[in-house]
């Protein structure tokens, strides 16, 4: 691993990971059973129907060891967390370093948008911000991970030939090429190292 | 508060090298930006609700950033001006700017018996309680275009209390107004509501409460005989009636902490004693300075009631 992304992963201080159709799947191999040790916080936005709850909570909680919540209106962001967005709504990243959320009209028939979530984190995080976008059949996301891109964040693109949909990384990877793309075992190991190279 | 005052991350060098414009959220960041450290965006838009309320006693200096953020970004495009600055000078010196501005910087986005748990939960638990008094008194704050109370007027009236209800509708943008006191929805967004409104225990056929015509659904006028809509903004003015039941959906997550604090303030000013209030489906009181103050009554549908 070369020294400047070693140092970029150092700076990382939140995880911001996008995802549509396929993504529980995706979810649960990139993000099974994080080790006790994990730190970072890591959000999520899956495309939800809106009108239903998210069982994501809920599914994650059984299967890792760090805290699972669904992300609050104004709660602080904290370490050794994950956090999915409720559906219905948009969720965004304050520069207070905590969520919000908004009903502003559905960005590309999506609410929550994963373009919304990331072009705030990253306004908010600037290059303490890690982009992840995996499979989906939409091209929600690639504007965020542009964005992400352009603050000084990370970005990484799960492998569109590994994708159960490849549309959504293939619209990513068009607009901006991405730090890194790989299958999802490839984004679990990047994001375990840079869990790892964010404790030293 | 004036936030333009909150030193917190206010370098010298933070904006020098930055687009005037910061339109797109995010683009306003150099590479090497300090997280936290204020961009050119963020101070132009700081600047531009300082002039607002300086000018307009309109108070968006305590909404949350993000949203709002969007919000100017997108109506810089839609008004096809080149920066939050310029905006801001055309603002400034003339009202009808400022007019077709707040169109933006409000989300009128609502529908009727929206989460219909919510609805059901108001008929169940809360309509017995209002039964009980001579006369009831509801605030919904934030109606925007009254979608919400439409769908509170066909409850009360299905429960039997709407003749002796007085409803105070309130927002703080007069077109969202003059739109809710018409009672004019679009037809294929009414059907889409129909669902809701059976699910929210509704009584009887739906568009036995509307006439269609064209694209277009009219609901009874008599639904709103006794409904006020009027001006009041949540961050700026006080309680002006006593009320058994408040319902504020949606419009606090546009506050920051200090904005939430002071609207929940009102609503439990203008509560009655064990009044009831209703919050938006994702929406707390859990971690403001009046939770201590509320006890919860159906606590997956955000109703509330005043501690005794």
């Amino acid at each position: 691993m070369n020294a400047d992304l070693q140092a970029r992963m150092r700076a990382i201080e939140l995880v911001a990971i996008g995802a549509s159709a396929g993504g529980v799947d995706a979810l649960l191999t990139l993000l099974d059973d994080l080790p006790a040790r994990w730190r970072l916080p890591v959000v999520v936005v899956l495309h939800l129907p809106e009108g239903h709850e998210s069982r994501l909570p809920a599914l994650f909680a059984d299967r890792t060891r760090v805290s699972v919540h669904e992300a609050r209106d104004k709660l602080p962001i904290e370490p050794a967390t994950l956090y999915f967005a409720p559906a219905g709504y948009h969720l965004s990243v304050e520069r207070e370093r905590c969520f919000s959320l908004s009903c502003e009209p559905p960005v590309l028939f999506s609410r929550p948008s994963i373009d919304v979530l990331m072009v705030s984190a990253a306004d908010a995080y600037g290059p303490a911000l890690a982009g992840l976008l995996l499979t989906g059949a939409n091209e929600d996301g690639a504007e965020g991970m542009r964005q992400i891109g352009r603050a000084g964040g990370l970005t990484a693109v799960q492998d569109p030939d590994t994708a159960a949909s490849p549309c959504m990384p293939r619209a990513a990877l068009a607009l901006r090429q991405p730090d890194i793309v790989r299958p999802l075992a490839g984004l679990r190991e990047f994001l375990m190292d840079m869990d790892d190279a964010n404790a030293q | 508060m004036t936030s333009a005052q909150d030193p917190r991350g206010f370098r010298r060098d933070a904006g020098a090298a930055e687009p005037a414009s910061g339109l797109v959220p995010g683009a306003a960041h150099a590479p090497d930006a300090t997280p936290g450290a204020l961009s050119a965006g963020d101070i132009e838009l700081r600047l531009l609700m300082e002039a607002i309320y300086l000018r307009y006693s309109y108070d968006f200096r305590d909404y949350t950033g993000a949203s709002q953020k969007r919000r100017v970004a997108y109506a810089l495009g839609q008004l096809d001006l080149p920066s939050i600055s310029a905006l801001q000078e055309r603002v400034l010196r003339e009202p009808a700017m400022f007019a077709r501005l707040l169109q933006y910087l409000t989300v009128p986005v609502s529908e009727m018996f929206r989460d219909p748990a919510y609805f059901l939960a108001l008929r169940q638990q809360v309509v017995p309680h209002l039964h009980t008094y001579p006369s009831v008194t509801v605030w919904v704050a934030g109606c925007s275009t009254g979608e919400e109370v439409y769908s509170l007027a066909i409850l009360l009236r299905e429960e039997g209390l709407l003749e002796r209800t007085r409803i105070y509708a309130t927002d703080i943008n007069p077109e969202s107004l003059a739109q809710a006191r018409q009672g004019i929805f679009p037809l294929d967004a009414v059907r889409r509501y129909t669902a809701n409104y059976q699910r929210s225990g509704g009584k009887r056929a739906f568009s036995d409460y509307y006439t269609a015509a064209y694209d277009a659904a009219r609901f009874d006028p008599t639904l709103c005989a006794d409904v006020i809509f009027a001006d009041h903004s949540l961050a700026t003015d006080s309680v002006f009636a006593q009320t058994q039941l408040v319902s504020c959906r949606n419009v606090l997550i546009y506050f920051n902490r200090a904005l939430q604090d002071r609207a929940l303030g009102l609503f439990h000013e203008s509560l009655s004693y064990r009044g009831f209030l209703g919050l938006g489906s994702k929406e707390s009181i859990d971690f403001s300075n009046w939770s201590g103050h509320f006890d919860t009554l159906a606590r997956a549908e955000r109703i509330f009631r005043k501690a005794s």
